[in-house]
């Protein structure tokens, strides 16, 4: 008996420390990749790296100012697109459709397109934008960026428009306000901490991505016309100089990804910050 | 701020003929079906984008289609020369590697759930949950990155001669290591569904009621005895999901798997063997395929890898809901 019962608390202790132990491998697992970028990247991270043009091959310095640029349009087309589909849409989940049919079956298509992998949407804009334009551009990876914008969107503000208390739009149906009125300036300006907290999400994470950028807005060494021409993105640098064979363009990979890796890092902070202080006197 | 808009329409009652003195909510006044359209049409037109990319991609392979049917699913032949395209090893490298990858994420991830949700307590536990939360906002292309300079030496150097000395004699770890290849790329793609398994199952974890718990421990049982054989299997459900969600995640991972996995379609059966996955194939070869069935056979294997993904999240969100749901109904 007391052996058993050894045995289940010695049990009980070995299995607690155990799950204790992968919850610090696997949070640990982002300090090894900050570490490491750090280690590798802080001292390529120059004013040349935010100011310069790419070198040609063979050259040693230069920097990625073209592609730093380049992200923020091809983010900033995407955002002119995703943000307003993907906010409407959740101002309908929330507010119009809620017990729906519809409203089930579009919330469920969100779901499916936020884990549709970001390849196919890349070679879906390709097909819809590239090849009947006949020229990458920063445009067309803006349109495959904002695919993966609206689900996020859509579902962070249906989410928030959701907690917004019930007695606020009572109070506004009761003083004679139309139930779109109500919605405009009252509900969403309640739940406004949160809508923009998801969008900044939505942006930090599609900033990030490579794969639709591939068939899309490709690549570029100089500036360039967004409308038109190739376009140099961060994402697609890093991925570009980390398979050269040159140690200098891997040195700026490093420096890529530090910087991508801090500004997304920040822009999810931002937002934590940002809900955190909505949140605190509702609560 | 809230508090002013709504004292503003009480403010105008007094004269209700004035107009209220911003022009703009004045047309939005009488608007509600016109503002109950626009937003219906911007929730329908997910639905359309959605069938749009199914219809693009079915399009887009019609010539792949049409030449090869359903063998290019098992034919192992990828020769662009000869326009001969076979699926087989590209599914296989997919396949091989997400499982894998969950092989080793599953149990870690869903044991620092199980300390998250259970051991850790409040803020420690948020403050826990945000640092995974802020690894799945990590670009998968940092990831590549830091593989392909990092684990694939380490792999090649340490890793796999150390597996090799030991289990050698398994044709599993058979042959040279070269540092990139199956296990390398399952190892990174384990890493990018940590947070996947750990989120949503912690999630499942917290919406099991407190009296289940309680009730175990009252009964006598540890409180490992009450995690593992009363909360755990509560939220069961809720945990598929979470593993369905992160083999679909795995999948459909481009960039840090293109980066590590060794690009050679053929089927190894050493872990070690660079091998090929769908998602690296077409983001290698889609923009230098010309032809016609060139790249209609690649836009067909990104729809293989849409209905696959598909099915499986559909599967997981059917399983979150159902989970969520129940947790609700409960409270």
């Amino acid at each position: 008996m007391t052996a058993r019962n050894f045995y289940r608390r010695s049990l009980n202790n070995v299995m607690l420390t155990l799950t204790g132990i992968c919850a610090l491998l696997t949070v640990s697992t982002l300090f090894v990749v900050l570490g490491f970028l750090f280690y590798h990247g802080a001292t390529s991270v120059n004013l040349d790296f935010f100011t310069k043009l790419p070198k040609p091959t063979g050259e040693t310095g230069g920097g990625m100012a073209n592609a730093i640029v380049g992200s923020a349009e091809i983010v900033a087309f995407a955002s002119m697109m995703g943000l307003p589909v993907g906010f409407f849409t959740g101002v309908y989940l929330a507010e119009y459709g809620s017990g729906g049919a519809l409203a089930f079956v579009v919330r469920y298509m969100c779901d499916l397109l936020n884990g549709v992998p970001s390849i196919v949407v890349g070679i879906f804009a390709s097909i819809l934008i590239v090849k009947p334009s006949g020229h990458f551009s920063a445009f067309a990876g803006g349109v495959a960026l904002s695919l993966l914008l609206i689900p996020i969107t859509a579902k962070s503000t249906e989410q928030f428009l959701a907690e917004v208390p019930r007695a606020l739009r009572e109070g506004s149906l009761a003083l004679g306000a139309g139930k779109w009125r109500t919605i405009a300036s009252v509900v969403v300006p309640a739940a406004r901490k949160g809508i923009m907290t998801g969008m900044i999400l939505g942006i930090a994470r599609i900033a990030g991505e490579a794969a639709p950028l591939l068939f899309t807005s490709l690549n570029n060494e100089f500036w360039s016309n967004p409308l038109r021409e190739p376009t140099a993105s961060l994402p697609y640098m890093i991925y570009t100089r980390a398979l050269s064979p040159y140690d200098d363009w891997h040195r700026q990979a490093w420096a890529a990804g530090l910087v991508l890796l801090v500004l997304v890092l920040i822009a999810n902070i931002a937002a934590r910050l940002i809900l955190s202080r909505g949140a605190a006197p509702r609560g | 701020m809230t508090s002013t808009v709504a004292a503003q329409p009480q403010s105008s009652k007094p004269q209700p003929s004035k107009p209220p003195r911003n022009s703009m909510l004045k047309r939005l006044r009488g608007g509600d079906e016109a503002a109950w359209l626009i937003t219906l049409l911007f929730a329908i037109s997910v639905l359309a984008v959605t069938a749009m990319l199914v219809i693009e991609l079915w399009h887009g392979s019609a010539a792949s289609r049409a030449k090869s049917g359903f063998s290019f699913l098992t034919s192992r032949a990828w020769n662009p020369v000869t326009d001969e395209y076979g699926a087989y090893p590209f599914l296989y490298g997919t396949v091989v590697t997400s499982v894998l990858a969950l092989i080793i994420a599953v149990p870690s991830g869903l044991g620092a759930a199980i300390y998250l949700s259970e051991m850790a307590t409040g803020r420690w536990s948020d403050a826990l949950t945000f640092l995974i939360e802020l690894l799945a906002a990590v670009p998968s292309v940092i990831f590549g990155l830091l593989a392909m300079f990092t684990l694939v030496p380490l792999m090649r150097d340490a890793i796999g001669p150390a597996i090799k000395s030991v289990l050698g004699f398994l044709p599993l770890f058979s042959g040279p290591v070269y540092g990139v290849g199956y296990l390398t790329a399952s190892l990174v793609l384990s890493v990018m569904t940590f947070p996947y398994v750990i989120s949503v199952s912690r999630e499942a974890l917290l919406a099991v009621p407190r009296e289940q718990r309680e009730a175990a421990l009252a009964l006598g049982a540890t409180t490992w005895e009450s995690t593992w054989q009363i909360v755990v299997p509560y939220a069961r459900l809720g945990i598929m999901g979470a593993i369905f969600l992160a083999f679909a995640r795995a999948l459909g991972e481009t960039m840090a798997v293109t980066l590590v996995i060794g690009n050679d379609p053929a089927v190894h059966a050493s872990l070690f063997a660079p091998g090929y996955t769908i998602a690296a194939v077409i983001a290698n070869e889609f923009t230098e395929a010309t032809g016609k069935i060139y790249p209609a056979a690649l836009v067909e294997l990104g729809l293989v890898l849409f209905v696959l993904t598909f099915i499986l999240n559909g599967l997981a969100r059917l399983l979150i809901l159902f989970t969520t749901q129940k947790g609700s109904a409960k409270a």
